[in-house]
């Protein structure tokens, strides 16, 4: 479980995260929902130790994360799978590299061990023969794909990722969400997802947490989210017209 | 006066993140090949090149200036060997490869900043500084000065190559002027500053593409700075040794 009480995050005099609050439970694709420059990812960011929270506490199980400098936080980092939203796959490496990458740092398995959990990984995520391929030969999907793969190379207990649809079309989006909810329930694994993609909340959202300019001021989940009375989250969730004829239809 | 404090202050933390032991060695070694070959091998060309040009117009310019003839014309060698030794076959290749090296490892790091591949290595728990620039520094440091003595050579082969070719002394006077008065204590100094050049060319690099920002716009411009700063202080670090070395 990951424990966040009262973050706070500033960048010079503008306050980017205010008092945020939340639990992280396992085996559940918790999601954080939002505008455009409304927090989400420095939250995100500050969850994983990439930013440092000004105030409040960061607790993976029970270990007070934000406490610890970088070689405390590297045996939670071990645990930690992250995709990003650009996919963040090392240039200069293979696909096979690319997932192989925390093996080679983290374990001391043979050639042979590596590159069966690479080949499960890459099985895991439907995708063959791409081994000796580089990113860039890969379309967006693959490389989300290949992403994902990565950061369950070492059998996470945490995977957080951020905005995993971006930049692709709504099919591969739900076969994205729906390999990271598989995941998730398969491993047990505490999931925390960064989207402003409805379509996924709808998909997989078994917890959300709404951020209004930096505040976190709703939490609930897919079921309820389409019949909350809270205003801002209404016009965030019902913007598009498509969203506004289903409000229209379910009266 | 505060911003070039914070500057100091951000590359010292980041060379105490990357100066410690590697997390696994055989993973250091591999980075440390595919540097060598990037950095030091990609760099003889060049380097060879410049420095024939260099031997053979340092012996013309000196032929054409030693007008006295009481002045024995083996001098010309005896200069060629000192300026190539002294000065050019360090500090000079060490201001080119700022340019060449440095941008290339300035533009590197600071590509995998901004699509946050650096972040993706930190968050596996990997000292990413550590891995992708002590290889660079080690692999520079190590090896350059061997590319020095390649230049010191090479240069010495232009200017006998442009006396073939001119005729401006005989290749007799050019051999003796090469072995008159040689201190191998000069290559030793030689050796020392290029080593010195190198930990500024990719550590400056490194610090700038390591922290680039605003996305392909920062990258050009970590690239420039790192040029131009590490140009600046190879001069102050040239003239630092050359005072403590040869006062």
């Amino acid at each position: 479980m990951i424990t966040v009480k009262e973050i706070n995050k500033f960048f010079g005099e503008n306050q980017v995260l205010k008092n945020i609050s939340i639990k992280y439970t396992p085996g559940k694709c918790s999601m954080i929902i939002g505008a455009s420059g409304s927090g989400k990812t420095v939250l995100l960011k500050t969850l994983v130790g990439l930013l440092e929270p000004d105030s409040g506490e960061i607790w993976y199980g029970d270990t007070l994360f934000s406490s610890l400098d970088f070689e405390g936080k590297k045996s939670i980092r071990k645990e930690i799978g992250m995709l990003f939203q650009g996919g963040a796959l090392f240039d200069f490496a293979t696909v096979e590299e690319n997932i192989r990458f925390p093996m080679d740092f983290f374990t001391d398995w043979s050639r042979e061990e590596k590159r069966e959990r690479v080949n499960f990984c890459l099985k895991r995520v439907n995708l063959v023969n791409v081994n000796n391929l580089y990113p860039n030969e890969l379309s967006g999907g693959m490389q989300k794909r290949v992403g994902i793969a990565r950061a369950i190379a070492l059998n996470p207990k945490y995977l957080f990722c951020d905005e995993p649809n971006s930049g692709l079309d709504p099919l591969t989006s739900i076969v994205i969400d729906q390999l990271i909810s598989e995941i998730t329930a398969e491993y047990n694994i505490t999931t925390v997802i960064n989207s402003h993609d409805m379509n996924s909340v709808m998909e997989i959202g078994d917890q959300v947490g709404f951020i209004y300019k930096g505040e976190l001021v709703w939490e609930g989940d897919k079921n309820n989210i389409l019949t909350s009375s809270h205003k801002v989250l209404n016009e965030f969730v019902f913007a598009s017209n498509m969203a506004k004829k289903m409000k229209e239809m379910m009266g | 006066m505060k911003n070039t404090l914070e500057l100091f202050g951000r590359y010292y933390l980041l060379m105490r993140m990357v100066l410690v032991k590697p997390d696994k060695w055989r993973i250091f070694w591999k980075q440390f090949i595919i540097d060598t070959e990037k950095l030091i091998l990609s760099s003889i060309p060049i380097v060879a090149v410049i420095s024939v040009f260099i031997g053979a117009v340092i012996v013309i310019q000196t032929a054409y200036n030693i007008e006295n003839p009481f002045i024995p014309k083996m001098y010309v060698g005896y200069m060629a060997r000192e300026s190539l030794v002294l000065e050019f076959c360090s500090t000079m290749i060490a201001l080119i490869l700022a340019g060449k090296v440095g941008s290339n490892i300035s533009s590197e790091l600071g590509s995998m900043r901004i699509s946050e591949q650096i972040d993706a290595m930190e968050m596996m728990g990997i000292n990413s500084a550590n891995y992708l620039i002590l290889p660079k520094i080690a692999c520079s440091v190590i090896f350059n000065p061997l590319i020095m003595i390649m230049s010191f050579m090479v240069g010495l082969l232009g200017g006998a190559g442009i006396i073939i070719f001119t005729g401006v002394i005989t290749m007799g006077e050019y051999t003796e002027g090469l072995q008159y008065a040689f201190r191998s204590y000069y290559i030793f100094y030689s050796m020392i500053k290029m080593s010195a050049f190198s930990f500024v060319i990719t550590s400056v690099s490194s610090f700038y593409g390591y922290y680039a920002t605003d996305g392909s716009l920062g990258v050009g411009r970590s690239s420039t700075k790192a040029i131009v700063v590490s140009s600046i202080s190879i001069l102050v670090v040239n003239l630092v040794i050359t005072q403590l070395m040869l006062n």
